[in-house]
């Protein structure tokens, strides 16, 4: 139990530093890197906006927060995700040099991710108001899929970045994956029509995007099966990277 | 009787090689359906045993890929042996490659911090430190530069002042003693001693054998990862191990041992009366000369 608390001591001390040296070499002490991690979903939802509103608005409620939340899920999951698929092979030279927990790395490059992500949430709700939604109590069921998103995305960070050591064009192969992804989130348009509208749920992205919709557009709370299936997704992905870290932490400096 | 401080038996490591990094999925794909897809195995150490005793300075000699760093990061855990086992007895600072592993775009005083976490020491710890290890870098007037303004000089300086000054239990030098100018060499050298009369265990790599046979009450020689001796005694086995680098005849006996550090001794000798002469010969033109 000592032995425990000792070492998330030590490795809270790494843990912040390493966050700090993600933020630096990110923004390069710009105020304006950090502003424009704000404005480009924006922009992106501005875009959407026009030009798909003559086509899909007619059938859905709140459009514009309907895209925003398919949006910001979106841009937050293919962010984390592509940061932590490069944090094993942008630290080789520390790991391969000083025994480091290397999990350490993926954490901390999921941070800078969350921070945007939570930045983009204050302008979401502003357009909220914007929008006329009804603010509810069950609004403060958003922090579920929250957190389930950010396992999820620690969780995929990590099986990404294994790959990623071990082959090189997984960056391109996930960037189709990728395209794959951003066309089944249903961002842009509504599944209810489809008959096979059930199988969307086989995108854990779809799921939580649709949490978000549910709870904000349609002042629902959704069913615990609903809630399951979220947990789901982001322990399977957690189990599985922390699997193949565990597997191959010996393993990596082969290849690297 | 002192503690074990290190303890390596029968410790095996085989490493992998080949065509299979960097080249793609698609890449292996194919080449596993071609049949064209190699992997090379060897052993970078096999059956090395040794025990340090805490306060051993151990040298680590031997020609290039004689297995001597991949034995050193079996120690400090970044590798795990194939066969046979490692046991260590407190925290290591390893030096490998010191200037490796910082950030550019951060400042002197970040890179302090973050080096000292990548080591496994808290903040309150590097607070208390941190003052030290700035002076003992000489980059005072440095703190908030950025890191990739340093010269290279300075960027060693500061990762030897780091990763001495944090005490640890055992201590791990790959080619490193060898950083900065002449002045900060001296310095280092120092501290160096300083660590090591204190009851630090350390384990150096060294090209050079003067350094081994100055800092060094062990030795281990390996030879394309076979371990050919561990021993104290040290200068014996630097003088074989220095005629062994002129003639590349592997010792098998100790009688070859013998021949070898005999052979050290002799040629030692005819290169002291060559410089003798020369001398003489230079002061003899010299006078003549005037």
């Amino acid at each position: 139990m000592n032995k425990l608390i000792q070492t998330i001591k030590k490795n809270s001390f790494l843990f912040q530093q390493l966050v700090h040296r993600d933020f630096t070499q990110k923004y390069k002490r710009s105020i304006l890197g950090m502003g424009w991690s704000v404005l480009s979903p924006l922009l992106t939802l501005l875009i959407m906006k026009v030009i798909f509103t003559e086509f899909f608005a007619r059938d859905i409620d709140h459009y514009t927060i309907y895209l925003f939340s398919g949006n910001i899920i979106l841009s937050y999951y293919k962010e984390a995700t592509k940061n932590g698929m490069s944090s094993l092979v942008d630290n080789a030279k520390i790991f391969t040099k000083i025994n480091v927990p290397k999990y350490m790395f993926t954490l901390s490059k999921n941070v800078s991710a969350l921070v945007n992500f939570g930045l983009t949430l204050i302008v979401y709700f502003v357009f909220c108001v914007i929008d006329g939604i009804q603010f509810w109590p069950g609004m403060l069921m958003l922090v579920f899929p929250v957190v389930c998103l950010l396992i999820f995305n620690i969780g995929v960070g990590m099986i990404l970045s294994a790959l990623f050591v071990f082959f090189r064009d997984v960056r391109y192969l996930y960037d189709v994956f990728l395209t794959l992804i951003t066309y089944m989130s249903a961002v842009f348009y509504s599944v209810e029509r489809y008959w096979f509208k059930r199988y969307f749920l086989l995108n854990p992205v779809y799921v939580y995007i649709k949490y978000f919709r549910t709870i904000v557009i349609d002042g629902k709370i959704p069913s615990l099966p609903y809630h399951l299936l979220c947990a789901l997704y982001a322990a399977l992905a957690i189990l599985i990277g922390s699997r193949i870290y565990k597997k191959y932490n010996h393993q990596f400096l082969y290849y690297l | 009787m002192a503690a074990t401080a290190i303890e390596c038996k029968n410790v095996s490591i085989r490493y992998i090689t080949g065509d299979f990094k960097a080249i793609g999925l698609k890449e292996t794909v194919i080449r596993k359906l071609t049949h064209n897809y190699h992997v090379k195995e060897f052993w970078a150490d096999k059956d090395v045993t040794f025990t340090l005793e805490r306060g051993d300075m151990l040298g680590i000699i031997g020609s290039n890929g004689a297995g001597k760093s991949t034995l050193l990061k079996a120690i400090t855990g970044i590798m795990i042996p194939t066969f046979g086992t490692v046991k260590v007895k407190g925290n290591i600072a390893a030096l490998l490659e010191l200037a490796s592993g910082f950030d550019g775009d951060m400042t002197v005083r970040e890179n302090a911090y973050l080096r000292g976490a990548f080591l496994g020491y808290t903040r309150a710890f590097m607070d208390a430190k941190y003052d030290e290890i700035i002076d003992f870098a000489e980059l005072q007037d440095f703190q908030d530069y950025q890191f990739k303004q340093l010269s290279s000089g300075m960027k060693s300086r500061l990762a030897f002042a780091i990763a001495c000054l944090v005490d640890p239990d055992i201590i791990i030098l790959d080619e490193v003693l060898s950083v900065g100018d002449g002045a900060f060499r001296k310095k280092s050298g120092d501290k160096m001693r300083e660590i090591l009369d204190s009851g630090v265990t350390g384990l150096l790599v060294s090209h050079s054998i003067d350094q081994v046979r100055e800092l060094c009450n062990r030795v281990l020689w390996l030879d394309h990862g076979r371990q050919i001796a561990f021993t104290d005694d040290v200068d014996f086995y630097c003088d074989a191990y220095e005629e062994f680098l002129m003639t590349k005849k592997l010792p098998r006996t100790s009688a070859d041992l013998q021949k070898l550090a005999q052979g050290h001794k002799v040629r030692m000798a005819a290169e002291e009366a060559e410089r003798e002469k020369k001398v003489l010969a230079r002061a003899k033109s010299r006078k003549s000369g005037t």
